[in-house]
């Protein structure tokens, strides 16, 4: 027996396969929600991975680092370093801001002008991660590099993930001061997708908690107002209170890295218990990420799935439906001539179903051409796209039976005229 | 005469539409009787219940009292009829229609054969009868063609071919030469005596057209849902 369903397509295959290809956008659009729903949570993974972190002590009582806002003394992790089964603890600040590329000519004289141009396009929001310099290997330092050398000066270097655009040897302008780049790192993100740019610790430090010049001068002389700092012939008190106001000793986490064959969870209950510090193990730290994090995101995300989702189902029963009206007559005729239901059904099943094929081939093509371009990472799992498929074939068959059902309700007598 | 015992015999065939005050009898009785190898014609103003005797013997529509018998058969005899009717007019009734009504997306052959495809015949043989056929009605040079590549008298005798392919007992023409011009629809009813004698199937034309009913021998005429029998001028037709 001859295939009608195939033989239909192929004769009308331009309408068959511009349908589809229509029909593939709109699947293309689902499959890279669902590809940026997935990019998002491997943010979340790859923002954990590269932390090199088993434990993360934050201030007590908050979500920190990452979704929430904690303040810890600098000077907290030697204490975290001598509890048993604690191999490494570092201190790390992170802080999301705008950084841009500073001109060669603008650099030397350390102008702090607006920039103006390709600098001013080139400016990319970024996570600034404050790291120990030399520290390569230790907890929250970048995993590894693609270009350049890791952080070994104290000050004004930086290491950038390569999706910021810098380039190595240029200058980025970070608050009020001018890093070089001296290294290059890939997939290191923020789970919001921002790429990680990591200077030195004490400049992060200085960038995330000191005052502008003119709040440290105005502090200055309020402290120097009040008698109970500025006592007469006690200078020192005064310039060991202005000294403590300048300079900074906070950070926003500790990161402590596990010995091995160490409870994570008896670890984390012992600096509970001794630091008065929160922490929480790499499950939890998941959990804050993706539940807390991105969880209105990914709803959001789902929503659109799912009205897009009811968008194909919709389109596909209104094409098959519209292919079928448009073949009454021979319906009406190939019935008369005594073909059974199931072969009319399984033609327009087929057709349907082979509409989903074209649709698929087509989405997932297009969605992953352009996964590169979309700002954030898309990522397109192979068992999404199976999913995917397995979606798009019931949605298909679902929506052909609304055409089944008009072609059954066909009398063949509509075949004899009168 | 037609032989009795062979071809399509209807007797007192009736049908009702609706009951009660609403009913409306289509047919009141019809008798009919066609022979193999015979083509009558069958003629009748509109609303004479041509098209509901037709749907009758094309088996699409249940009559609603009397006798029809196929061949020696019998497919309908008073409120009992055969249980399969879509494999009875796959295999014992051929359908030629006023427009030829080819399947758009198969070619020529696969036009014809699909009846013995859809009948279980192996695509082989079925193609194979089809082009013995499509060659009997000099169309075999379109036989990879589309319908819409075909002329409207090509596409007519596809039809035929169609109608004729699973050798049929009858075969039920719907104002097959409506859209023809005379010499064409002459030559339709040449091939469909030709093909009636050739297959030994009886061939019953619906017809209102002018040219065509003197080429019967007899003819059917159908008014207020009975029919009576002439005969025909049986013009010659080669």
């Amino acid at each position: 027996m001859i295939s009608l369903a195939g033989r239909d397509i192929l004769h009308a295959w331009g309408k068959f396969v511009f349908t589809g290809v229509g029909l593939g956008l709109l699947i293309g659009v689902t499959l890279s929600m669902a590809g940026i729903y997935r990019g998002m949570v491997d943010d979340a993974e790859v923002l954990l991975d590269n932390s090199g972190a088993d434990l993360w002590a934050v201030q007590k009582d908050t979500l920190g680092p990452y979704a929430e806002p904690s303040t810890l003394a600098d000077d907290l992790y030697r204490g975290i370093l001598t509890l048993p089964g604690v191999a490494r603890a570092a201190n790390v600040t992170y802080l999301t801001m705008q950084v841009r590329p500073v001109a060669p000519n603008q650099a030397a004289s350390n102008q702090t002008s607006d920039p103006a141009g390709d600098e001013a396009a080139r400016e990319r929001r970024a996570m600034i991660v404050g790291v120990v310099p030399g520290g390569f290997g230790e907890p929250g330092q970048p995993p590894f590099l693609v270009a350049g050398r890791h952080l070994t000066r104290g000050h004004y270097e930086a290491v950038a993930d390569v999706t910021t655009g810098f380039r190595l040897g240029e200058q980025v302008r970070i608050r009020r001061n001018l890093y070089t780049i001296v290294g290059l790192t890939r997939r290191a993100v923020s789970s919001g997708g921002d790429p990680m740019v990591y200077i030195p610790l004490k400049d992060a430090q200085e960038a995330q908690f000191l005052k502008d010049n003119d709040a440290i001068i105005a502090q200055r002389r309020r402290t120097a107002a009040n008698p109970v700092f500025n006592r007469p012939g006690q200078p020192e008190v005064l310039d060991a209170v202005l000294a403590a106001q300048t300079q900074s000793s906070s950070v926003n986490a500790i990161l402590v890295r596990l010995e091995p064959g160490a409870d994570a969870d008896e670890v984390a209950a012992d600096i509970r218990r001794w630091k008065h510090l929160t922490v929480y193990t790499r499950a939890e730290m998941n959990e804050i990420l993706q539940a807390k994090l991105i969880a209105t995101s990914a709803r959001q995300i789902f929503m659109f799935l799912v009205i897009l989702s009811v968008v194909s189902a919709a389109i596909v029963a209104f094409i098959i439906y519209t292919l079928t009206l448009g073949k009454i007559r021979e319906i009406a005729v190939l019935k008369l001539i005594g073909t059974r239901n199931r072969t009319i059904a399984g033609m327009i099943l087929q057709q349907a179903v082979g509409l989903g094929v074209i649709g698929f081939v087509v989405g997932k093509t297009v969605a992953t051409l352009w996964a590169p371009i979309f700002p954030k990472y898309v990522l397109l799992l192979p068992g999404d796209a199976a999913r995917g498929f397995l979606v798009v074939v019931i949605i298909c068959v679902l929506a052909s039976l609304v055409a089944i059902r008009a072609a059954l309700r066909v009398d063949p007598a509509e075949a004899i005229g009168g | 005469m037609a032989d009795d015992t062979q071809g399509i015999r209807i007797e007192g065939l009736r049908k009702r539409y609706g009951s009660g005050d609403t009913a409306v009898d289509a047919l009141k009785g019809v008798d009919m009787a066609v022979a193999p190898g015979e083509v009558v014609g069958l003629v009748g103003p509109s609303g004479s219940g041509k098209s509901t005797l037709l749907k009758c013997l094309g088996a699409v529509i249940e009559p609603t009292g009397g006798r029809m018998i196929l061949g020696d058969h019998p497919i309908y005899d008073d409120g009992w009829r055969i249980r399969d009717l879509r494999a009875l007019r796959r295999d014992k009734i051929g359908f030629v229609f006023q427009a030829p009504y080819l399947i758009p997306f198969l070619d020529v052959t696969d036009n014809v054969a699909l009846l013995p495809m859809l009948a279980g015949r192996p695509n082989g043989e079925s193609r194979e009868r089809a082009r013995e056929l499509l060659a009997a009605l000099d169309v075999e040079h379109r036989a990879r063609a589309m319908p819409s590549q075909l002329s409207g008298g090509e596409q007519q005798r596809v039809a035929i071919a169609r109608a004729l392919v699973n050798r049929p007992p009858v075969i039920l023409a719907d104002e097959p030469t409506a859209p023809l011009d005379s010499e064409r629809a002459l030559g339709v009813i040449r091939i469909l005596n030709r093909m009636a004698r050739q297959y030994r199937t009886a061939v019953i034309v619906v017809t209102h057209d002018e040219k065509i009913i003197p080429t019967f021998r007899r003819i059917y005429h159908i008014r207020d849902g009975r029919t009576h029998e002439e005969a025909g001028e049986g013009r010659a037709l080669d």
